[in-house]
This record gives C-alpha cells, sequence and structure tokens, in this order.
C-alpha cells in the first residue's frame, strides 16, 4: 500500500508539472493568446478587448496561479471561439469520447487476451502464425487508414453503418449509437493489435518457468494451470502496455473523431488549435493529461493486485 | 547508494574489467542476418528508398498536373493506378509521396535518439536530484497528448520540415531518455564503471566511452520503434492537413483528399494506404527482428 501512496503522491506532483508545462508551452508561443485568436483581422480595440477579457495585463506568474486555481475549483475558463464558459460544453464532449473510448476497452481487452493466450499457446503454428501477422498489419497502418478501410467496406459496400456522425454533440447515448460502431471498430483494431503481442509474449514466457512445469508434473489439469497459474503472471506486462496504449490512443482520438466527424474531444480539439483558442486548448491538455495519469495509476493498482508475490505477503 | 547496490547484487562470477567490444554495430548486423523476417523488412524499407530516391525521374507524370480529360479514371496502361478526382496521375504521386514522409522522420529519428540517448545516459549515471527532476519533467510532456502539441506548433510557426523536425525530434526523444536511462541504470554499478571511476577517468568520458557503447544496442532498437511511432504520427499529421503543403505529393495528404470520392475512385485512396502500410510494416519488422538479435525479446530467442 506504500508503494500505491507514493505513486499517487507522484501522480499528482506530475500533473503540477504538466499544468506548469502547458502553461509554458503557451506563454512560449509567439504572440499572446489574444494575437492569436484574432489573427490578421485583428484590430487595436479588438485587441485590447481579448487581452481584458483574459487578464493578459499581469504577470505570467500571476495568471497561472489563478489559472491553475481556477482549475482546482472546477473552473476551466472561457472558451475564445465559443464564447462561452468551457465548463458549458467540454463535459458532453469528453462523454462522447468516453462512450468510444470505454466500449473499445470493454471489446478490445477480452479480445486482445483471448487472442494473445491463443497465439502464445500455438506458438509457431498456423493459429499464431495468423494472429501475429495480423497485429503486425494493424499496429503498421495509421489509425485514419484503418476507419477508411472500415468505411469502404461497412459504408461504401455494404451501406450498413453511417461514414460521418450527423447528430448534436448533446444528443443522448442511444442516438449516438449508430454512429458509433465504426469508429469502435477503429479503437478495437487498433487496441487488439498492440496488446495481443503482448499477451503472447507474455504467455509464452510463463509457459516456459519452472513453476508451470511444477504444475504439470503435478498432474493438475491444464485449463487449471493456464487459469489459476499462468494468466494472472502473464497479464502483469500486458497491463503495463495497456496503459500505455489507451493512452496513446487517447491522444489519437483526433485522428479517428476527425474521419468519422464524431463530436467528442479530440475533434473539439482541432477546432480549438485551428482557432487558435489558446484557453480551451490548454484546458484539453488538462484534461487529457488527468485521463493518462489515472490510466498509469490504475495499471499500477491492477498489477499489484494481481502480482501473487505481493499478494501472498500482503 | 552505488556501494549498496554492488553488494546487494548477486553476482555469479566476478567480472573482469570490461571490454566494449569495437563494433557493436556490427554484431548488431551479424544478429540481425540470421532473422529472416527482419531481413525481410530491411528490404521492404530499401525498396521504399530507393523508390523515393529514385522517384523525381521514373514518375512519368508531374504530380501537381491536372488531366481534366481523365478525372477518376480507372487504373489502365496510361494511367497505372488511374487518376484522382481531379485528374492527377496516382502512380507518379505514389511514388513521390513518401519522400517528406521519409525525409522527415529519418532526421527526426536521428535528432531524437542523439538527444534522448545522451540526456537518458546521463541522468541514468548522475543518479540522485538531477535524475529525480529531468524524469518527472518527461513525465509531465508525456502525459500531455503529443499530436496536440504537435498541431498546435504547426498551426502556430507552420508546417514544413524545418518545424517538424525538431518538433518530432524533441518529443520522441522523451522516450528515448526514458529507455536510455533504464538501460544505463544496469549497467552504473557494474565494476568496470567503478573502476573507470576510481582510475579517476571524467564523468563525460564514463558516460560517452563506457556507458554509451554499451546501450547503443539498446538505443537502435528504440530508434527503429521511434521511426514506425514517427511515420504513424506524420502521416496522421498531414492526414489532418498539418504536414505538407498540398502542391507536394503525400500520402496522408493524398488519403485525405480522395477519401470523398471512395466509391467512385477507390484506387486513389488505395494505392497511398498501400503504400505508407508496407513502409511500416516494413519499420516494423526491422525493429521486431532487431530487439530479437540483441537477445531483448526473449520469447523470440529460444527460438532462434
Amino acid at each position: 500500500m506504500g508503494n500505491l501512496l507514493h505513486r499517487f503522491i507522484l501522480s499528482l506532483i506530475v500533473l503540477g508539472l504538466v499544468a506548469v508545462v502547458v502553461f509554458v508551452l503557451v506563454e512560449a508561443l509567439p504572440g499572446d493568446a489574444a494575437t492569436a485568436f484574432l489573427g490578421q483581422q485583428a484590430t487595436p480595440e479588438g485587441l485590447a478587448q481579448v487581452r481584458l477579457r483574459l487578464g493578459l495585463d499581469r504577470p505570467a506568474h500571476e495568471r497561472f496561479f489563478e489559472w491553475a486555481g481556477g482549475i482546482l475549483r472546477g473552473d476551466l475558463g472561457v472558451s475564445l471561439m465559443r464564447d462561452e464558459p468551457i465548463n458549458d460544453f467540454l463535459w458532453t464532449r469528453l462523454r462522447n469520447s468516453l462512450l468510444l473510448g470505454l466500449s473499445a476497452a470493454l471489446v478490445g481487452f477480452p479480445l486482445a487476451i483471448g487472442l494473445g493466450v491463443i497465439a502464445g499457446l500455438t506458438r509457431d503454428r498456423w493459429p499464431d502464425l495468423t494472429l501475429s501477422t495480423g497485429s503486425l498489419i494493424g499496429m503498421s497502418m495509421p489509425d485514419f487508414v484503418i476507419a477508411t478501410l472500415l468505411i469502404y467496406v461497412f459504408s461504401v459496400q455494404l451501406r450498413w453503418f453511417p461514414a460521418v456522425t450527423l447528430v448534436n454533440p448533446d444528443a443522448p447515448v442511444l442516438e449516438l449509437l449508430p454512429n458509433i460502431v465504426l469508429p469502435i471498430a477503429t479503437l478495437t483494431i487498433l487496441l487488439t493489435a498492440y496488446i495481443l503481442r503482448i499477451m503472447r509474449t507474455g504467455i509464452i514466457e510463463v509457459m516456459r518457468s519452472d513453476y508451470i512445469r511444477v504444475a504439470r508434473m503435478k498432474g493438475l489439469h491444464h485449463v487449471v494451470i493456464l487459469f489459476r497459474h499462468a494468466l494472472p503472471n502473464a497479464l502483469l506486462p500486458t497491463i503495463t502496455v495497456s496503459a500505455l496504449t489507451v493512452a496513446w490512443l487517447i491522444g489519437n482520438l483526433v485522428v479517428i473523431e476527425a474521419v468519422f466527424n464524431y463530436p467528442g474531444i479530440g475533434t473539439l480539439m482541432l477546432s480549438a488549435i485551428q482557432n487558435r483558442d489558446l484557453p480551451l486548448v490548454q484546458s484539453i491538455a488538462i484534461i487529457m493529461a488527468v485521463i493518462y495519469l489515472t490510466v498509469n495509476l490504475t495499471a499500477d493498482l491492477l498489477t499489484l493486485a494481481l502480482n501473487p508475490r505481493l499478494r501472498v505477503r500482503g | 547508494m552505488t556501494t549498496t547496490a554492488v553488494a546487494s547484487r548477486p553476482i555469479a562470477a566476478p567480472e573482469t574489467l570490461h571490454q566494449p567490444s569495437h563494433f557493436p554495430i556490427w554484431e548488431v548486423w551479424l544478429g540481425l542476418r540470421r532473422v529472416p523476417s527482419g531481413m525481410v523488412g530491411l528490404s521492404i524499407v530499401i525498396v521504399h528508398l530507393l523508390i523515393a530516391l529514385l522517384s523525381p525521374f521514373v514518375a512519368p507524370y508531374d504530380p501537381a498536373a491536372f488531366d481534366t480529360s481523365a478525372v477518376r479514371a480507372a487504373p489502365s496502361a496510361e494511367h497505372l493506378f488511374g487518376t484522382d478526382k481531379l485528374g492527377r496521375d496516382v502512380f507518379s504521386c505514389t511514388l513521390l509521396g513518401g519522400r517528406v514522409a521519409l525525409v522527415v522522420t529519418i532526421a527526426a529519428t536521428f535528432l531524437a535518439m542523439l538527444w534522448g540517448g545522451l540526456v537518458g545516459i546521463t541522468v541514468g549515471y548522475l543518479g540522485g536530484w538531477a535524475d529525480q527532476i529531468v524524469m518527472r519533467l518527461v513525465d509531465a510532456v508525456l502525459a500531455v497528448p503529443r499530436l496536440l502539441v504537435l498541431l498546435l506548433l504547426a498551426n502556430i510557426f507552420g508546417t514544413g520540415a524545418n518545424v517538424l523536425i525538431p518538433a518530432l525530434g524533441f518529443l520522441s526523444g522523451l522516450a528515448v531518455i526514458r529507455i536510455a536511462r533504464a538501460a544505463t541504470l544496469d549497467f552504473v554499478s557494474r565494476d568496470f564503471i567503478l573502476a573507470a571511476y576510481a582510475i579517476g577517468a571524467r564523468k563525460r568520458t564514463i558516460i560517452l566511452r563506457e556507458l554509451l557503447p554499451n546501450v547503443v544496442d539498446l538505443l537502435l532498437v528504440e530508434g527503429a520503434l521511434r521511426w514506425s511511432w514517427m511515420l504513424l504520427t506524420f502521416s496522421a499529421l498531414s492526414f489532418l492537413g498539418f504536414g505538407v503543403a498540398p502542391p507536394t505529393p503525400d500520402w496522408g495528404l493524398m488519403i485525405a483528399n480522395s477519401r470523398d470520392v471512395l466509391m467512385l475512385a477507390p484506387w486513389a485512396t488505395f494505392f497511398p494506404i498501400f503504400a505508407i502500410s508496407t513502409l511500416i510494416v516494413g519499420v516494423n519488422l526491422f525493429a521486431g527482428a532487431l530487439a530479437k538479435a540483441i537477445g531483448l525479446d526473449r520469447g523470440g530467442r529460444a527460438a532462434g
């Protein structure tokens, strides 16, 4: 438990540093948030107005603490391009993205683990060769390519699902459902391609270890050996890699959501960047970092819970 | 700190003074030649590099020229891969479409390995506060999605190699720092490093002459993986319109532009998809074989 508390405190420190990094990144850009937003059409009056609203007349460190304090109180500030509080529209976008991410995780993780076990147990025979080749190809195709191919097959040829999302961001989950099948399938393919390989290696390593040999010699049934003895240990490296993969996919949601025109946090991020709405970009960066750190912390917790050595001692 | 680490280390045989191999890269190559999938991957990558080098002389059409009489023409003898919605020759565009991606990603990979490798080895060797501060900063920057930072920089500073090479190299180097540091930690308390320290070798000498040759093979594997990541990321940037300025042919851009005529002219999308996917398959096969060759991938080593 001490270890976990240590990790938790470390994550909080890193989160504080993330706030500093994001703030400094935006400060370091040429000009300020007002000139960035108004761009070519900037008039002195317009600039003064935006600067006043953002409080850009005050020194940077003061603004940092006010901004960071606001985030801690749950106040993300005001978006320039929407001219309304970020809190008013960001959370439905995040909900839509979480709907994608969690659905893909629910399908992808069991699928990847199951297929990885099959590949590991049938090493170098045809099920393994098929799965390993498939995962190599899945890893090697950019996410927008996978999405485009799925659209070609399921929207253009078969006409089963829409190619683009044409609903309001605030639409209830049920209305989003037919639209999310292909984005979820894209995410699931990516997740499975990455995690299957690690699971396969994990199973191969564990099945070769001495304690599995002992379990075999004891005459234990192979199903017992697999589920009771091999799987928990083989899962350990998989969990760490899964956390990294999930974190990477959060950043790449922007591509998948852009392909399907899905109203999630990724497309919001893209339009915030295109409109140079720096306050909104900062908020999205912080929220994505929180998700990233939470996923990593959860992975640590799971590793701790699954590790038989730690379990015996505890 | 270091002495306790040495004492608690179960050393099977007393280590002799370390002799770093003179040609670590040559040894990696000898190992690599024994992995068939790696040779396949390497061949694919070499073919891509040759196409990128020779395409300006080979491409039958100007990639920016429109042929209004043959818009969305199916593949034929005249246009091997057909034409896109503006009548551009897909074959010429596909041949030329990897050049910017290859130059940017290869340059950025070297940059990432150079700065990430040196910083990682240095903080791994120094340890203490320098290590803590650098690693927490690395954690913090890696927590922000790299695509967000890249898109922001590309939007503010403009697209192009002069922006993307340093940006990709910097961000990717952060992951290299982690790997190089972890690899260095395996060596810092070994006898040959302590011996070098004992005879009064300077820190810079220990880092460059003793530690670097020992972690360079791991850095090579990481470099290959970074390259594959960068190709994916660069293609995503150019797909979103932040990679290459339009008249220049680029696979990501071609896919983005031809997606809306997927039903009418699928060839305009499929050939760039095939090109970029084969290149990254090649790089990934090569990276996997490299890991096997230096004995990183234990699952594979038992087989060979």
